[in-house]
């Protein structure tokens, strides 16, 4: 019996002296933060991406209040969720146009010529050190998918060696753009459905050499487009996505690319999964 | 000579011979958790040394002033060996609790660099082991912290190795069946291998 009492006691005793030393060193070592950072973090999406540049959702919220960031720079928050954080705040919400990432290559297995033969660690940034990469073209992607592993959202998926991003996945936070060597990946806003699926500098000819689909420089797309709705840049032509108004489908029916590097979104990632098909 | 070998086993024997992760298997979830990068390995070991140091003194204190020998008081003689566990448990859970509270204030680089990692390793199997076993083996308050000291430092070594292997393993053509945890459990197992190496070091 006296083991049992002596066993509550000591228990008991030792468990209040532990409470008390704790709520004491609470009230003695209280460190005041400010409210309205909780509020943010709870207002945030809540992914801990790092997109806007911060450790977490957490960070990014303390960021806003003392550093006066903007909600906007969260690469995933919808409108309205960016609106709430700033009204909850009384501040501005500041522009952003949402974002998502595309792969400016169209050099798969089957338009690509592979050059030389690879046999080293199966990543792009390794590749691209040695000798630049197994595939002909020294602009293209080269499909070992490094992008598609930095990607925190999976919205990345290599098809037939070429990347292709999701856009209904995409949240445009730019892990893949600081990651692929060849630089081809870039941010353009959601609502630009048109691309040009190449990125190579060089001359239309020696492009043809190796690859199926360039962009030769043609300038068919510009002349059918509007005036500014089009960058040309010595040899290769992109769609500017800071003009008034963007390119749309239509343009496709009215421009025929000889070779078929200016196309949609939607259209880009069927050609490739329709490829998969075949050499299934 | 005799005590000499005696620190050398708590010293050197707690990170090589019986290292905690390679050769006793205790804290296998953080090991096999947190070691897919190098960064995380080392916040994750910064915090297990700092708590398993912390806890070991903690514990061996009440172990050697209230456990190990019967009280006497009065007429009765009470022996409260058996009440170990739960002591051990409740005094580590509020020492770790409380230091997060003090280093919040008094060191918020320390606090942000141990981070998540602090309270997460409180329920370890390893830091309960390390008061466990320096209990079982009658050690002082000063060998025991030495001892919980180097344990840890062991703990560290094998977190860092194991996932320096991971992220190399991360680039390489894994087969699809031994993608993911499988490999990284067959890396662990020859890790733990080569640790036997080591064995009749001292």
């Amino acid at each position: 019996m006296e083991i049992f009492i002596a066993a509550v006691i000591a228990m008991a005793a030792v468990g209040i002296v532990l409470g008390a030393i704790i709520g004491i060193a609470a009230k003695v070592f209280k460190v005041e933060v400010d409210p309205r950072i909780d509020l943010v973090t709870e207002l945030l999406p809540g992914v801990n991406c790092g997109g806007c540049g911060k450790a977490g959702c957490a960070d990014f919220a303390k960021s806003i209040i003392e550093e006066e960031n903007a909600p906007s720079k969260c690469p995933v928050a919808s409108q309205e969720q960016v609106s709430s954080i700033a009204k909850a705040l009384g501040i501005e919400v500041g522009d952003a146009v949402k974002k998502v990432a595309v792969v400016f290559c169209g050099g798969d297995h089957n338009q690509e010529k592979v050059q030389t033969l690879y046999n080293g660690v199966n990543d792009c940034v390794s590749a691209s050190l040695i000798a630049g990469g197994p595939k002909g073209c020294a602009y293209g992607c080269l499909g070992m998918g490094s992008c598609a592993r930095s990607c925190p959202f999976n919205a990345i998926e290599m098809v037939n060696g070429l990347a292709i991003v999701h856009p209904h996945l995409c949240v445009g936070c730019g892990a893949c753009i600081d990651t692929c060597p060849r630089n081809i990946i870039d941010l353009a806003p959601q609502d630009a459905k048109v691309h040009i699926y190449c990125s190579s500098p060089e001359k239309g000819a020696a492009k043809m050499k190796v690859c199926a689909v360039p962009c030769i420089g043609c300038r068919k797309c510009v002349k059918a487009g509007e005036e500014d709705q089009f960058i040309i840049d010595g040899f290769n032509i992109s769609v500017n996505y800071e003009a008034e108004k963007l390119v749309d489908k239509s343009i496709l029916e009215n421009v025929k690319c000889p070779t078929g590097c200016l196309l949609t979104e939607a259209e880009h990632i069927r050609i490739e999964e329709a490829q998969i098909n075949e050499v299934a | 000579m005799g005590e000499v070998q005696e620190y050398l086993q708590l010293t050197v024997g707690a990170v090589l011979v019986y290292n905690f992760v390679l050769a006793r298997f205790l804290g296998i979830c953080p090991f096999l958790g947190v070691s897919k990068r190098l960064d995380t390995a080392m916040g994750m070991s910064g915090a297990v040394i700092f708590v398993m140091t912390l806890a070991s003194f903690a514990t061996s204190l009440i172990y050697n002033y209230l456990l190990k020998d019967a009280l006497v008081i009065g007429e009765y003689t009470i022996n409260l060996g058996f009440l170990q566990i739960l002591l051990f448990i409740l005094i580590i859970a509020s020492l770790v609790q409380l230091v997060e509270i003090v280093l919040q204030k008094i060191s918020p680089p320390l606090y942000s660099a141990l981070g998540i990692y602090l309270p997460l390793i409180t329920t370890n199997c390893a830091v309960m082991g390390v008061a466990t076993l320096s209990a079982k083996s009658d050690y002082s308050v000063g060998q025991a912290t030495l001892f919980g000291f180097f344990s840890a430092i062991g703990f560290a070594l094998a977190l860092v190795l194991f996932s320096s292997l991971r992220e190399r393993l991360e680039l390489s053509q894994v087969p699809k069946p031994f993608q993911g945890m499988a490999i990284a459990l067959i890396t662990a197992g020859i890790l733990a291998m080569t640790f036997i190496g080591f064995s009749g070091l001292c």
